[in-house]
């Protein structure tokens, strides 16, 4: 089968790249447009590392074949705050220490960003379900389910 | 919240212990934040080749046969590397510190000691060509007697499986790491209770997110530089250097930057033979783990043994302490061997314990090597010790704070290995603990101090 070009909205930038038969969301985001936030762990859906939002939904970027997504709006941690100054939950990832190796970070903004877009009040509970496909080896998930939701105060105004 | 910084302690200190106390934003954060920490598979270059290897299905086997025809035939498949095409092959990690022998292949000559050994390195344009023609790699073996257990290992009619003629390491022409501190067997028959008991653990799996893997680049002027996850920068270049037979300074090493390590990142396994594929084929070659070969052929935690023999006193004194450990290193001693000798360092524990015998084993089977695992030779031996105490407190009817708190190590005391103890703060740390968990200790504890003895009932 030949490769095929495959157009994305990435970060609100219209992108077109070319794309074997079955590379992944992943693949085309690192090799193809030199994303390379979204990171690979495990290659099977089981580690959350490279989550990025699609359409405004989470999803496990290596499990999505890129060719079923053509014309898509693919959102990835390096559009979280591209003029500079770091948004809510970013500063609230910095500030609560709530990253260690640093690994799983993006897959878990990427994670949090798409509840809070839906759900910008959520309770612990809801966080730490959002975030359940992301693994974490570092830091436990005390730090980051805090971050989550001192990012989604400050998010409505609150100050904390 | 409560403020659990005591700020009296750093009163009158000066500036330098400013930062104490404070919070101090990491410097990493800012990059992990925003995508833009350069981890070593971060590194996009066109032109990389990708190495993967025919693994080992037996857990100890003659190589009777290897066949590469396979592979070769695999579109996309560059090139096939064996042991043949490794310049010094034999070599073990410690060496660097004057350890020996080199019990370890790079790639194995004939035969295989653990289920998922490397056997064949292949390189291909893809990962998709490399998978397949690894796969495509054919072996014969004949298979060998298999060791699975320690126990199983050090029992007399065990099979042999390692050269140098014995399933331990062998420490300065003894089985085993020992520590001879006064007369155990003698201070048992004058306790008032013995109390033996035995622990034991399984191997763990370190599980970092990010699997270990580098990328190696032949430079212009002939150099090769890694990029790498390893947490053993230095080891990892020289044993490269040794092991690909050029000057250290042939290489460059680009680290630092690990997605998860606790421990686990700091074999030399995938450096050396992906530069050895880089200077075959002169294009950038990676050599990352599967999640599942991180999980299945990564080095583990060892398996541990530990058996605890005590002689206490009717008040709570530990007059004696035997200990015999066992820690597994599997097919091959890698780190090991250190922290078996970490392991017998950390005997008895925090405790002034005045009769102290310890036989700590560094044993080999045909399983997946092990190495260091956060608190190398320590995390399991305390759990041990640490577990004997509440046993040993609850036999005796005793407060477990205040038996630690009778046999704690003192300033000046004599440990087993013959060192005087400086610094001592456990007892302090005990009372803190108590104080801060509502744990109300009596009152001859509260007046304890590291500084002295006085309470201790000697």
């Amino acid at each position: 089968m030949p490769s095929r070009v495959i157009e994305l909205v990435v970060n609100g930038r219209h992108r077109e790249l070319l794309v074997r038969p079955g590379m992944s969301l992943l693949g085309a985001l690192r090799d193809g447009l030199g994303l390379t936030g979204a990171k690979r762990g495990c290659a099977d859906g089981s580690c959350g590392a490279c989550t990025v939002m699609l359409d405004g939904k989470p999803v496990l970027s290596c499990l999505v074949a890129v060719e079923t997504v053509d014309g898509a709006a693919v959102r990835t941690v390096e559009g979280m705050a591209p003029d500079g100054p770091l948004t809510e939950l970013q500063q609230a990832f910095v500030d609560g220490f709530a990253t260690q190796c640093g690994f799983c970070t993006p897959g878990i903004l990427m994670a949090a960003e798409a509840l809070l877009a839906e759900n910008p009040e959520p309770t612990r509970e809801e966080v730490v379900r959002a975030i359940s496909g992301s693994v974490c080896r570092c830091t436990g998930y005390t730090a980051i389910v805090d971050a989550i939701l001192a990012g989604a105060e400050a998010r409505r105004g609150v100050t904390v | 919240m409560t403020e659990l910084i005591d700020h009296d302690y750093f009163a009158g200190d000066g500036d330098d212990l400013h930062v104490v106390g404070t919070s101090v934003t990491r410097a990493d954060a800012l990059g992990h934040v925003t995508g833009r920490t350069q981890f070593f598979e971060d590194l996009l270059l066109a032109d990389c080749l990708h190495l993967k290897m025919h693994r080992s299905e037996r857990h100890h086997a003659l190589l009777k046969r290897v066949d590469v025809s396979g592979a070769l035939e695999v579109p996309g498949v560059v090139r096939v590397l064996t042991h043949e095409d490794v310049p010094e092959n034999w070599y073990t990690v410690l060496r660097l510190i004057g350890v020996e022998p080199n019990d370890q292949p790079v790639l194995p000559e004939d035969r295989v000691l653990w289920r998922g050994e490397p056997i064949v390195a292949v390189v291909a344009e893809t990962e998709a060509s490399a998978l397949e023609g690894a796969a495509r790699v054919e072996v014969e073996y004949e298979d060998l007697p298999a060791v699975l257990t320690m126990e199983e290992a050090l029992t007399e009619d065990a099979p042999i499986i390692k050269p140098h003629g014995a399933n331990c390491f062998i420490y300065e022409g003894h089985p085993c790491r020992r520590i001879r501190f006064g007369n155990v067997e003698h201070a048992f028959a004058q306790a008032d209770h013995v109390f033996e008991w035995r622990y034991e653990s399984e191997p763990i799996e370190h599980a970092p997110v990010e699997t270990t893997g580098c990328i190696v680049v032949p430079q212009p002027n002939g150099r090769l530089k890694i990029h790498s996850n390893t947490q053993a920068a230095f080891f990892t270049l020289d044993n490269t250097a040794l092991i690909i037979g050029g000057p250290f300074n042939r290489l460059q090493l680009v680290g630092g930057t690990v997605g998860g390590g606790f421990g686990g990142k700091v074999d030399v396994i995938v450096e050396p033979i992906a530069c050895l594929a880089a200077l075959a084929t002169n294009r950038p070659v990676e050599y990352v783990y599967s999640r599942l070969e991180e999980m299945q052929v990564s080095s583990t935690r060892s398996a541990e043994i530990f058996v605890v023999k005590d002689g206490v006193m009717a008040d709570g004194r530990i007059v004696a302490r035997k200990v015999t450990c066992y820690m597994e290193a599997g097919a091959y001693t890698g780190h090991t061997t250190y922290g078996v000798t970490k392991c017998a360092a950390h005997m008895p524990g925090p405790y002034s314990i005045p009769n102290v015998w310890v036989d700590a084993y560094c044993v080999y089977t045909n399983r997946t090597p092990t190495g260091p695992m956060r608190g190398f030779g320590v995390t399991n031996a305390d759990f041990a010790l640490e577990t004997q105490m509440d046993r040993i407190a609850r036999a005796l009817e005793m407060d477990p704070l205040e038996l630690r708190l009778k046999n704690a190590y003192r300033d000046g005391d004599l440990k087993a290995h013959r060192k005087v103890a400086e610094g001592a703060a456990l007892v302090e740390v005990i009372q803190r603990a108590a104080e801060l968990t509502g744990h109300e200790l009596a009152e001859e504890y509260e007046r304890m101090s590291s500084l002295t003895h006085a309470g201790v009932g000697v």
